[in-house]
Formats: C-alpha cells, sequence, structure tokens
C-alpha cells in the first residue's frame, strides 16, 4: 500500500532547502529540537526569571488588565485563559486545539501564507510546534488587550510556532505578544507563522515585541487579509540584540475602505543584523496603508529597514516613512523602499531619511542648556517618538518605557 | 563692570575667515545693538560666544563676567548666563517643545504664561521644536525659550528679519520688557525692532569686524536713510576692505 502524504507536507519537503528571500541562511541542522515538556500551570506558579524576562516583553504576569493569555514555553503550553467576562466572546488555545475543535480552521490555515515560501515556513509546517488561535466573536468589542507569550527556555532550541488570529465582522480586539528566551539561552532559532483575518468592520490591533538573545535567529513569516472597512494595526518593537532578524509581513487590503498600518522599532546594538519591512498590498476601492518605521543602529550592527507598497486599485493610497540613525561609524541602515504601481490612479509615496545625529541639534540644544549627553537622548527619544503610531495609551507608555531602559539608557 | 568683553577675536569657519579682529565691549545692565550686511558675521560672532565648534578660534579672547569663557563647551557658558534667540534655529523631530521649556523654566516661572506673552498657543508645547514652524512662529519660539531661560545676558538673533507687522510688536515688546535690569545683544538687519526696544550703543559690523560705534538713532537713522552704502563710503570701512 503506497501512503499519501498530505499536499501541504509534500510542497513543504520540497521547500526545505529553499532559502529566504533576504538575510542570512541558517543552517537548520544546526539546532536542537528537543525539550522537555513544561506542565501546564497559573502565571504565578511560573518561575520568576520566566515571567521577568515576559513582562520586559511586555506580556504581564499578572492577569489584571488583560482579557486572556496565552503562555508557550519551548514545546508546551502551560496555559491559556479567558478572563470570565469574555467567555463565549473570545477563543483563546493552542492552534492544535483550534483546528481539532473547529473543522472552519482548516481554511484559514496555510491560506495567505505560503507553505512554500522558504525553508522556514516549511520548517513550520514539518516541524510544528503548536501557536496560538485567537477568534474574536462577530460584533464582540475586547475592550481589554489579549496577551500570548512565546518563551524559549533552552539554548539551541528550534520552536516553530503557526498563529491564527481571526477577527470576525465587526469585533474588535488587542493583542499583544512578546517573544522572549530565558536569560541562559545564548542561540536559538525561532520561526513564527502568523496569519491574519480581519472581518468586515473588524478592527485588529497587534503588537509584537521581541526579545531575543545577541546569538539567536528568528524567522518571523506573517501575512494580514483585510476584508471591507476592516482595520489592522501591526506594531513591532524589536529593541534587543539577536544574531539575525529576517521577516517582511504583508498585509492584503482586499475589502473597500481596509486599512491596514505597520508600525516598526527597531534598535540594533552589538552585532545585531535586522533585515525588516513591511508590506502593503492595495486590492480594495478606497483601501488606505501606511508603513512607519524607525531604526538605531549602534556598535555593529546592520539593519535593512524594507518597505514595498503595491496599489492594484485606482483607487488606493499608501504611504511609507522610514527613518534610520547611526549611533556608530562601523553601523550600517540600508532603506529600500519600494513602490509598485499597477493601475492607474494608485496613489504611493515615500520617504527615507538615514543619518547620524546633526550636530547641529546637539549644540542647539546645549545652548537652551542641557549637557551634551541629555541632548543626545533627547534627541534619541524624540527619533524614537511612538505618539506618531496612535497606540493606545497603556501600550504607547509600555514601549516608551522599553525604549527607555533598553536604548536610552544603553548610551 | 563689562558683562562681556571681546578681545581681538578672530575666527575661521570651514577654512574661511568670518571674524577678524573683533573686539567689542557690553557694560553689565546696558543692551547694544549689532547692525551690519548679510554675511557680515554677526551669526558667527553670536556662535563664537556661545562656543560652537565650527568656529574655530584663531586668536583673542571671550570674557563673561570676568571669566574667560574663550574654549568652555557650550552648556557651559549657557549655565553661566547666556541665551540665545537664533536666526536660524534647526528643526528638531520628536523633541517637543514643552520639554525644552520646562527644563528651562525649571518650575520657578510659569511658561503657559510666558507662552502667552510671546503669543505661542499652548498647543505648541506638544509640537516638535522647530518642525514645521511657520517664520513667526519660529521667532516668537526663540524668544519664548530666552524668556523661560532668564538668561543675565540674552542675545538675539535678527528676531526681526521676515517678521509681520503684528508679530513684530510681539516680539519687540516682549523683549523689551524682559531686558529691563538685564544685559542684552540684538542683533538687527534693518533696526525694525528697535521701534520696541531700548538701545544704549550701536555697533556696525564690517567684513567681520566692528567698523563702529555710536548712538543707536543715529547710527540707524543714517543706515536708513542710505542703506549700508553709507557706512561703505566710511573710510574706516574702506581700510578693512
Ligand atoms: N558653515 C559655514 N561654512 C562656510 N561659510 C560660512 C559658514 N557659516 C558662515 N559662513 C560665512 O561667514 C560669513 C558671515 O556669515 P554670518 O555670520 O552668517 O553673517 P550675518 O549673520 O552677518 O549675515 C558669510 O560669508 C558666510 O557665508
Ligand atoms: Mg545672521
Amino acid at each position: 500500500m503506497v501512503r499519501t502524504m498530505p499536499k501541504g507536507k509534500k510542497t513543504a519537503l520540497k521547500a526545505m532547502r529553499k532559502p529566504a528571500a533576504f538575510g542570512p541562511d541558517l543552517n537548520l541542522a544546526g539546532f536542537r529540537r528537543k525539550a522537555r515538556p513544561w506542565p501546564a500551570c497559573p502565571i504565578s506558579a511560573l518561575p520568576k526569571e520566566v515571567t521577568q524576562k515576559a513582562l520586559e516583553a511586555g506580556v504581564k504576569a499578572d492577569e489584571k488588565g488583560r482579557a486572556g493569555m496565552y503562555f508557550q514555553v519551548d514545546y508546551s503550553v502551560v496555559l491559556q485563559t479567558i478572563r470570565k467576562t469574555f467567555e463565549g466572546k473570545v477563543d483563546v488555545m493552542s492552534t492544535p486545539e483550534a483546528l481539532e475543535k473547529y473543522g472552519w480552521v482548516k481554511d484559514y490555515w496555510w491560506k495567505i501564507v505560503d507553505v512554500s515560501t522558504d525553508k522556514y515556513t516549511a520548517l513550520a509546517e514539518l516541524k510544528w510546534d503548536k501557536g496560538v488561535f485567537i477568534r474574536v466573536r462577530k460584533g464582540q468589542k475586547v475592550t481589554l488587550p489579549l496577551q500570548a507569550c512565546f518563551f524559549i527556555s533552552k539554548d539551541g532550541l528550534n520552536q516553530n510556532v503557526h498563529n491564527l488570529i481571526v477577527a470576525e465582522p465587526h469585533s474588535e480586539v488587542q493583542l499583544i505578544t512578546g517573544c522572549t528566551t530565558h536569560r541562559g539561552v545564548q542561540s536559538g532559532l525561532h520561526v513564527g507563522v502568523s496569519e491574519f483575518y480581519v472581518g468586515e468592520g473588524a478592527k485588529l490591533t497587534f503588537t509584537m515585541v521581541h526579545n531575543w538573545a545577541p546569538n539567536f535567529d528568528a524567522r518571523p513569516r506573517a501575512a494580514a487579509l483585510l476584508e471591507k472597512d476592516a482595520t489592522f494595526v501591526s506594531n513591532y518593537v524589536c529593541l534587543r540584540p539577536v544574531k539575525s532578524l529576517q521577516m517582511y509581513p504583508v498585509a492584503y487590503c482586499r475589502g473597500a475602505n481596509s486599512r491596514v498600518s505597520f508600525n516598526t522599532i527597531l534598535y540594533g546594538a552589538k552585532n545585531s543584523y535586522l533585515d525588516v519591512g513591511s508590506k502593503v498590498v492595495l486590492q480594495g476601492k478606497g483601501s488606505r496603508g501606511e508603513v512607519i518605521a524607525r531604526a538605531i543602529a549602534s556598535d555593529n550592527a546592520q539593519i535593512n529597514a524594507r518597505g514595498l507598497l503595491v496599489g492594484e486599485h485606482e483607487d488606493s493610497r499608501a504611504h511609507l516613512e522610514c527613518r534610520g540613525l547611526l549611533l556608530s561609524d562601523e553601523a550600517a541602515i540600508h532603506a529600500i523602499p519600494e513602490l509598485l504601481g499597477k493601475v492607474e490612479g494608485t496613489e504611493l509615496s515615500h520617504e527615507a531619511a538615514v543619518g547620524k545625529i546633526a550636530e547641529e541639534q546637539i549644540q542647539y540644544l546645549m545652548a537652551r542648556g542641557f549637557s551634551e549627553s541629555e541632548a543626545e537622548s533627547l534627541i534619541i527619544r524624540g527619533f524614537m517618538d511612538v505618539g506618531i503610531f496612535g497606540l493606545p495609551d497603556a501600550l504607547r507608555d509600555e514601549i516608551k518605557r522599553m525604549i527607555e531602559t533598553t536604548v536610552v539608557r544603553a548610551l | 563692570m563689562a558683562i562681556l568683553t571681546i578681545k581681538d577675536l578672530t575666527v575661521k569657519i570651514a577654512g574661511k575667515r568670518v571674524l577678524n579682529g573683533v573686539n567689542l565691549e557690553v557694560p553689565e545692565g546696558e543692551t547694544h545693538v549689532l547692525l551690519g550686511p548679510n554675511g557680515s558675521g554677526k551669526t558667527s560672532l553670536i556662535m563664537s560666544i556661545l562656543g560652537f565648534p565650527s568656529c574655530r578660534i584663531i586668536s583673542g579672547k571671550i570674557k563673561f563676567n570676568g571669566t574667560d569663557i574663550t574654549t568652555m563647551p557650550i552648556d557651559k557658558r549657557t549655565k553661566l548666563g547666556i541665551g540665545v534667540a537664533f536666526q536660524n534655529p534647526p528643526p528638531i523631530r520628536g523633541v517637543k517643545m514643552g520639554d525644552v521649556l520646562r527644563h528651562l523654566a525649571k518650575g520657578e516661572v510659569d511658561e503657559i504664561k510666558l507662552a502667552g506673552t510671546t503669543n505661542i498657543p499652548v498647543d505648541f508645547f506638544n509640537r516638535d521644536l522647530n518642525l514645521g514652524f511657520s517664520g513667526g512662529e519660529l521667532k516668537r519660539s526663540e524668544v519664548l525659550q530666552v524668556l523661560a531661560q532668564r538668561p543675565s545676558f540674552a542675545i538675539f538673533d535678527e528676531p526681526d528679519s521676515g517678521v509681520d507687522v503684528e508679530n513684530l510688536e510681539v516680539i519687540g515688546k516682549a523683549i523689551n520688557e524682559f531686558l529691563k535690569g538685564r544685559s542684552g545683544l540684538l542683533i538687527t538687519h534693518l533696526g525694525h525692532i528697535l521701534r520696541y526696544v531700548k538701545a544704549d550703543v550701536a555697533h556696525v559690523m564690517f567684513y567681520g569686524t566692528v567698523a563702529c560705534s555710536g548712538e543707536p538713532t543715529r547710527i540707524l537713522n543714517q543706515i536708513m536713510k542710505q542703506g549700508y552704502k553709507w557706512c561703505e563710503r566710511c573710510p574706516k570701512v574702506r581700510r578693512l576692505r
């Protein structure tokens, strides 16, 4: 008897040797695939060194102020909870569980991220280590953020998660995801496939914070599909050193008047290699996109800040703004904005600027009584001004605090 | 005693000699006016007084309240009591005007009230410093910052250039009020601001040096009537050429 393999697996196998379009090619055999299981437990029972690192990535250890939470350590789901008031309105569970529980979930699985994209998507199919499923039911406004944490506890480990987020029509939700490692972890590989479906009139705000280790590699692969009048806000924050990080999430604004904004804050320190971009594909009438990126490179860091706006509808508009700040002579920032207009009438624009802190700005502030280092911090804090992102207050303050403790303090 | 004394100051910027043996003395409690055609070195002199590193001092001395400040860093000079309203302040993205004002005011003066006297709306406090400010707003914001800083010696570099009549009056009155009981140096190209600000002595700069000094109204009237051509005919200026 010939056993047939599912189609996805076959495609994945073929893609296993396919390097990614960008970023250094990784030897997958160099990572470990064995970790001890972690028992389920309340968050309060997790070791302090786990919750502390999670907190630094924006994940709160008490459930106050959060509508629900998902916590995965290595390959184990440690916790998945939903606050009583939101029961029946929101689902939070692991993706394998969701695929089992709801027949329709497979219709969203590997639909907007192609499994054969590269060896990392292939890996996520062939060596799949769960992930979070969130579904907000029709018309439900989840007034508190949901949070998810992906934690790596073991040095050299490879973790491949596949997340699925479905915001049903006219729902509203905020999701905060923190990805981080135990402080003993030096190296490892995290692959995160995420598919976001934002239904008609729904609003999804997704914030992802990455706090990796100096010898760690990360390859997120994400896509979002927006229906009519849908809004998707994606915020990405990476302020800690990482060996290599490469991602280029895409949002398809398929529905009329759909809106996407990508906000990215990068701080590359030490020998970090960051290749991060955002793609917007404008397909619906009246669809709008906005991409804002701020990148700081210090020490020997190398940052490629990409952006691609594709206009496929004559009534569509998008803008990309990328600013890079160099804090050392050895660091480099390469801003690569691209515009692809496929029809007449689409309005695509970009502005990009990369440079060092202007001496005249420092001197001007010194003439206002700031010391040289105060002036520098003020300018860097200003450069990382998240006020322009239009975030909810609590989240804005949290990101500000992260910038304060990592970037400004590092000066 | 003189609050500011400049002796034989020669300065190069980007390899070019922009100041050529400047001598200037401002006694405590006086306001002096610095006139001169475009490019004569007025702004370069201010930047040298402040200690901008681009101004390379070739020779000469700058003394403030008896202290030699010739090689002092900018922020130290500021702390001694020098404040400047710049002619062309740089925009600084993300740095909020309100934060700078509060830093200058140190809680000792009410920056909101001061904003009122310079006609700066309070919502400007949340704006990025000098970013997208109109010409008049830039000038008013510079004056406001000096008012909040309260230096014992205030320098205003062309606060009247490119400013409409209403703004001129606001700025002029604010500066005049502020300078009462203080010392200052007021740079003006055409002297408009002197309608509102009382000055004790005027100096005219030419070719990077102070060519003549005298009674403000007399000098200004001549310049108003005949332009800087009047000065060019002056033997002192001709010798400088
Ligand atoms: N950064 C610079 N590089 C080269 N030349 C400069 C620079 N700054 C000023 N200068 C020159 O110095 C001279 C004096 O300029 P400035 O002090 O600004 O004159 P003013 O303020 O009287 O109009 C001008 O010839 C100007 O071009
Ligand atoms: Mg000038």
